[in-house]
């Protein structure tokens, strides 16, 4: 900020005050939304002191959360990531009929709450529906088990990946594929070299967001998840409601998902930067 | 550009392995129960579990999981209907067994095959008001006094606010005729049905001091009790002492009214989901140990009323005396209840709450 208003290419207009209430308004924004919820979820946490927090992450209850959280993650995370660059390339590359109605049939977990996702999911697959009675005929278990919240975490966070690739694919056109196609290249072979490397930060980006939200999302899966198997929110969520556990214990939890949420911004720190590197 | 391609690419084939290894479930190959029961339960049930579990080691040699589920009464009714698997139902009042029963997943006769209609334990509506009670809350009709904010549930979703709303309502019903055996009394209908709509009044005045409606009562205490939200906390009895006692600091008190209604839980065997399992002596043998001496001391610990006279008599110092009324003698059966007070576009609480906003 202080290089922009030193700079003479820029010339700034507003006078000294404005700069300074907006700029103040903005640092009082930032505190208030942001850094003091965080602050106040690590004062919480370590309300009850070192042990007792500690105490809450090494509980089985909270371990068998992060298995699970890490679980749907790692299967819904990479399905989208499939899924995102196939529809990306396919809606970014091409031209065909019915192309928005597929485009608007991928933005609708955006645009559909997630408890409302989570209701749909019980309506198709509850014993009340046909498709629920069959499965349930066939021993196949998806509602309230962990199917349930893996297909729940896949469907919300569904637009993300293709959402970040596409405008960088429909902006990039077609030149550079046909131009291997004519050096000889052929389709795997442009694929990997030429439209991955391509578009690979907004994927990353695409990941990162996919990945955020799959951790996090609590709406759909506290619907299908019958209250028996916890995802990290759930868990969180559980622990509040419950007095036995203390005040502390669901804040220590929550601090899990604040540091991974950290974490995420430093690993796309650190990739951005070596990236960037080799790229010199 | 290699290198970078490949480091993305590697990462994205790290995460699922890393989550597949991550979702194994540890061990564990016996027998497992799942009780699935209503948001107050949570404490009561994780420390009756560890005492089964125990208890069933010890009898039979086999060691077994039982794991719990928690929520809103009405809301894990319509899970087990969608196919949420319970071995045990134990729920907040016995309509919402009976609509699982209504799907045939659970027997007809299923408030049959344990001692008391099912309900090992009972409690009632108390109300929680904060330290010194500075309104000067003694009974029902003190919660309309100017400028009261009374903290409930939402009766639609939740249990226990149904048993809140019941309870004023058999209050006024109580004040307008003097006896509530009068209710029974062919002769004096007339008088009957006035005091009726004075009592529909009273529950409509009551409900207009209360500003918002959480789906449960667990949400509803911790607005009241964390978030220090309201005056006054209308709550199961042992949700108030939990509050009281887990809370210490914070200063509650317990306002015991001049009369309330007895709640009886009832619990459940899904009969559907044990025979599939394979579960069932587990299933009975978990719901049987409730009643038994043992059980019923950690029922009375968690501030339910035990219904083992010896237990009761060991904790009475825990449950103050108070009038009670029966939900069945004053308003003819939870059946009764649901198709007047609650389900239908002309239920009487759907009344209320549009004159309500109106007269706003």
């Amino acid at each position: 900020m202080k290089k922009t208003s030193n700079n003479p290419g820029t010339p700034i207009t507003e006078p000294f005050w404005v700069r300074c209430l907006l700029i103040g308004f903005a640092i009082v924004f930032l505190t208030v939304f942001l850094l003091l919820p965080l602050l106040m979820i690590f004062v919480k946490a370590f309300s009850s002191g070192m042990v007792a927090y500690f105490a809450s992450l090494t509980d089985p209850r909270t371990a068998a959360a992060v298995r699970l959280t890490l679980f749907s993650a790692g299967i819904a995370v990479p399905a989208n990531v499939i899924f995102g660059i196939a529809a990306a390339w396919c809606l970014g590359k091409f031209q065909f009929w019915g192309k928005s109605v597929l485009l608007t049939l991928i933005d609708l977990p955006f645009a559909v709450s997630p408890v409302i996702a989570g209701l749909l999911f019980v309506y198709l697959f509850g014993l009340q529906s046909s498709l629920g009675a069959w499965l349930d005929g066939h021993h196949v278990k998806i509602l309230f088990a962990t199917p349930g919240i893996v297909i729940a975490t896949m469907f919300v966070t569904f637009p993300f990946v293709v959402r970040e690739l596409l405008p960088i694919m429909q902006a990039q056109g077609i030149e550079e594929e046909l131009a291997a196609r004519m050096l000889g290249a052929r389709g795997w072979h442009i694929f990997w070299r030429v439209t991955l490397p391509n578009v690979k930060w907004a994927l990353l980006y695409g990941v990162i967001l996919c990945n955020a939200r799959a951790m996090g999302e609590f709406g759909a899966v506290a619907v299908v998840s019958g209250g028996v198997r916890s995802t990290l929110p759930l868990h969180i969520e559980g622990l509040y409601q419950d007095f036995s556990s203390g005040v502390h214990a669901p804040f220590a939890v929550a601090s899990i998902l604040a540091m991974l949420g950290v974490l995420t911004l430093i690993v796309k720190a650190v990739v951005e930067r070596k990236t960037a590197e080799t790229e010199d | 550009m290699r290198i970078a391609s490949f480091t993305l690419v590697g990462l994205l084939c790290l995460l699922p392995v890393l989550g597949l290894f991550a979702g194994c479930e540890p061990g564990g190959g016996g027998r497992k129960i799942l009780n699935v029961s209503y948001d107050p339960t949570r404490e009561l049930y994780r420390e009756y579990n560890v005492l089964f579990k125990d208890h069933w080691k010890k009898t039979t040699g086999e060691s077994v999981e039982v794991e719990q589920s928690h929520a809103g009464s009405g809301a894990q009714m319509r899970s087990v209907i969608a196919g949420q698997e319970a071995d045990v139902v134990t729920l907040a009042l016995g309509f919402d067994i009976d609509s699982i029963a209504d799907t045939g997943i659970i027997s007809p006769e299923w408030q049959k095959q344990f001692p008391n209609n099912n309900c090992p334990y009972s409690t009632t509506i108390v109300f929680l008001v904060r330290k010194g009670n500075p309104h000067g809350i003694r009974d029902w009709d003190d919660l309309l006094k100017e400028g009261i904010e009374i903290i409930t549930p939402n009766p639609e979703t939740s249990g226990g606010a149904r048993w809140n709303y019941l309870a004023a309502w058999g209050f006024a019903l109580k004040k307008e005729l003097g006896d509530l055996n009068v209710l029974n009394d062919p002769a004096k209908k007339a008088e009957v049905d006035a005091a009726q709509v004075k009592a529909k009044r009273f529950v409509a005045d009551l409900f207009k001091h209360v500003r918002s409606m959480d789906k449960g009562a667990r949400e509803t205490t911790n607005r009241f009790v964390q978030n220090k939200q309201g005056d006054v906390l209308l709550a199961w009895e042992n949700e108030a002492f939990l509050s009281k006692n887990i809370l210490p600091e914070d200063g509650f008190e317990i306002v015991v009214p001049s009369i309330s209604i007895r709640c009886e839980p009832p619990v459940g065997i899904v009969d559907k989901i044990v025979e599939k399992r394979g579960t069932r002596d587990l299933a009975e043998g978990y719901l049987r140990f409730l009643y038994d001496k043992e059980g019923q001391k950690i029922v009375a610990k968690n501030y339910y009323r035990p219904t083992d006279p010896e237990v009761l008599a060991e904790y009475s110092e825990f449950f103050p005396k108070i009038e009670l009324f029966a939900i069945d003698e004053v308003f003819g059966g939870w059946r009764k209840v649901q198709a007047e007070h609650f389900d239908g576009p002309e239920a009487i609480f759907k009344q209320i709450l549009l004159e309500n906003a109106k007269a706003k």
